[in-house]
């Protein structure tokens, strides 16, 4: 870690409370060194989040810092950016958080296609409560509320957040950090609301069930099953059948809509 | 002018910065005015995509230093119950306007209630303590607003308009003065934490995007702003505290008239019903009628009520079940007769004279 993004971590806060394992020290990580490639000033910037361990991650970072209720950082984010827009907003959010009680806050914000970077680590389970299903818990997968396999199907968010109408979407993982943090960088460049979900590795909640027991085991299940949308995209146009397991990375959307909330230059 | 119209220019003169709601009868006209005047003045109207949404984005905008402030009424007020806990817990200055209408639930849109008079003051959980300003007139829906902006600057807690449909959809003739006094937010002092209070029990305020950097969070927290949830002593503190700043004040920011304090008669009401207890008087100068007339009505003005010294009945007549006649029980000796009406029209004073009938 580089002694600007340490700058950017509050050290008085650490230790951190995440389980050992856990990949929200590798999503801070990427995000921070996104922010401090963009130049950006502490002072200039507020890190917005909700409820869970991933939006414990605002409470570490030395900008302002507004850690809000459950589901709903991205309103108060507009509060926030519309009242200021010169100030750079970043919402740290989790699967949860962001698309099942927050989920009517989510399709809004894109829709409005204000100017913030939502970044969401998805770990595809509630791991502050101790490991119940969320809507990104893939189906047939073991929670404590589906103990018999999650029967639902799970949201792609990025997917959502593309056709909500947001400039800007992406999914990579915690194993794909040059491709996480480049991403990171595109949406904090782009005006309007960018979305980067981050799959990432909970061993504690969701691994320790679901067979995948350690970190290494759940990045290297990261690695061997994040298809290129690009890859899977030409797949479909062939008739393969994607495997069970395989979910996609890349960029879902990049464009240059009209955006709110963009400061005058 | 009407009075939610009246209500939105107030905020207006008090130099509201940001007005973010939802459309909901009997409110929305507060919304409305706003949209209209909010963009010519370059300051920002958003409508949001419900009223959690509303509030949050209130507190957003008042972390950034703006005045900031919603309307709504019963429903909508329901779900903004979440997150002015966070205003609360946070101190986050705020106006919020509640033109009240009957309920429970959808209830009645468009008919006058009193009815969410313990939901501002206990609706959401845990223990606090907020400020709630309750309009009789237009006049006052213009003159309340802006008090309401001063009081939760200097307080740092949201602080509620209490008004209803019958104020709320009447028109009378007000005067708006050239400017109105304004108390700004004071900042935080060099060398305090941003959650340190001064000596009047509120800490001074660390604007966002002023180098304060500042961690705002609704856990419990310690005065530099970090979370700490499980040390017993500083939940006990800091919620004493957040008390303790608006309750200890109480006296010194009562908001009500004493009129014929040595009266044996004393009707206590706010909102409509203070109208018909004025008319009541005028119609019936053949009785010494006492009358205590409520602006705020939370912190509860107890006091008040010791002036009446010749008192031997206190008439609360309230648009509601009884909800502040009970807080009057709870502060006096006097006996105290509810004249509770709910259906939707305020009292008339043939309500009021057959109430006061067996006391004369």
């Amino acid at each position: 870690m580089s002694s600007e993004v340490n700058d950017w971590l509050r050290q008085d806060r650490l230790p951190h409370i995440y389980c050992t394992g856990c990949g929200n020290g590798t999503v801070i990580n990427c995000t921070l060194s996104a922010v401090t490639q963009m130049g950006w000033q502490i002072d200039d910037t507020v890190f917005i989040s909700g409820i869970g361990c991933s939006s414990r991650a605002a409470g570490y970072v030395s900008t302002d810092s507004l850690h809000t209720t459950h589901g709903r950082a991205l309103a108060f984010a507009t509060g926030v950016k519309m009242a200021k827009p010169e100030l750079n907003v970043v919402v740290f959010t989790g699967d949860g958080d962001l698309s099942a009680i927050g989920g009517n806050h989510f399709i809004h914000a894109c829709r409005r296609n204000i100017d913030m970077t939502v970044i969401c680590i998805n770990n595809m389970i509630y791991g502050m409560t101790g490991g119940q299903g969320s809507p990104c818990t893939p189906e047939g997968k073991i929670s404590t509320t589906t103990p018999y396999g999650a029967h639902e199907p799970a949201f792609d968010l990025a997917e959502l957040a593309a056709a909500a109408g947001a400039n800007y979407s992406a999914r990579w993982t915690a194993y794909h950090v040059k491709q996480l943090t480049d991403a990171i960088k595109t949406g904090l460049e782009k005006p309007g609301f960018s979305f980067i979900e981050s799959m990432t590795q909970c061993p504690t909640s969701y691994g320790r069930r679901n067979k995948l027991r350690t970190a290494s085991d759940m990045l290297e299940f990261m690695r061997t099953n994040a298809l290129l949308l690009s890859k899977k995209r030409r797949m479909e146009e062939r008739g393969e059948k994607i495997p069970a397991d395989r979910f996609t990375v890349g960029e879902f959307v990049n464009r240059n809509k009209p955006a709110m909330g963009v400061p005058e230059r | 002018m009407q009075g939610n119209y009246a209500c939105a220019e107030g905020a207006l003169a008090a130099g509201c910065d940001f007005f973010g709601g939802y459309p909901i009868t009997p409110s929305t006209e507060v919304a409305e005015q706003m949209a209209l005047r909010l963009p010519k003045l370059k300051r920002t109207f958003i409508q949001m995509e419900d009223e959690i949404a509303s509030i949050s984005a209130v507190i957003g905008a008042s972390w950034t230093g703006a005045r900031a402030m919603t309307a709504t009424s019963g429903p909508g007020f329901s779900l903004m119950m979440e997150n002015l806990g966070y205003a609360v817990m946070t101190e986050t200055p705020l106006v919020v306007v509640n033109i009240q209408r009957g309920g429970p639930s959808t209830g009645q849109p468009t008919m006058s209630a009193q009815g969410d008079m313990m939901q501002c003051r206990y609706g959401s959980h845990g223990d606090y303590s907020i400020i709630a300003l309750t309009p009789s007139t237009v006049q006052e829906m213009f003159d309340l607003t802006v008090k309401a902006f001063n009081l939760a600057d200097r307080f740092r807690c949201p602080v509620f308009l209490m008004s209803d449909e019958t104020i709320g959809h009447m028109r009378e003739k007000i005067t708006i003065p050239d400017s109105v006094e304004i108390i700004p937010r004071k900042p935080l002092k060099e060398g305090m934490l941003p959650f340190e209070p001064e000596e009047d029990g509120v800490p001074g305020f660390p604007e966002f995007g002023k180098g304060y950097r500042t961690h705002v969070t609704g856990l419990t927290h310690n005065m530099k702003g970090y979370p700490d949830a499980t040390d017993c002593e500083v939940h006990a503190n800091l919620v004493k505290r957040l008390n303790d700043k608006i309750e200890s004040k109480k006296e010194e920011i009562a908001d009500f008239d004493l009129v014929n304090t040595s009266a044996e008669i004393v009707f206590v009401t706010y909102g409509p019903a203070t109208r018909t207890v004025r008319q009541l008087m005028k119609d019936r100068d053949d009785i010494l009628i006492g009358h205590l007339n409520m602006r705020m009505v939370w912190p509860f003005p107890s006091h008040a009520l010791a002036e009446f010294t010749s008192a031997k009945v206190f008439i609360v007549p309230e648009m509601n079940l009884g909800q502040i006649a009970g807080e009057v029980k709870k502060n006096t000796n006097v006996p105290v007769l509810p004249v509770p009406k709910i259906g939707g029209e305020m009292h008339t004073t043939g309500d009021l004279t057959d109430a006061m009938e067996e006391f004369l």
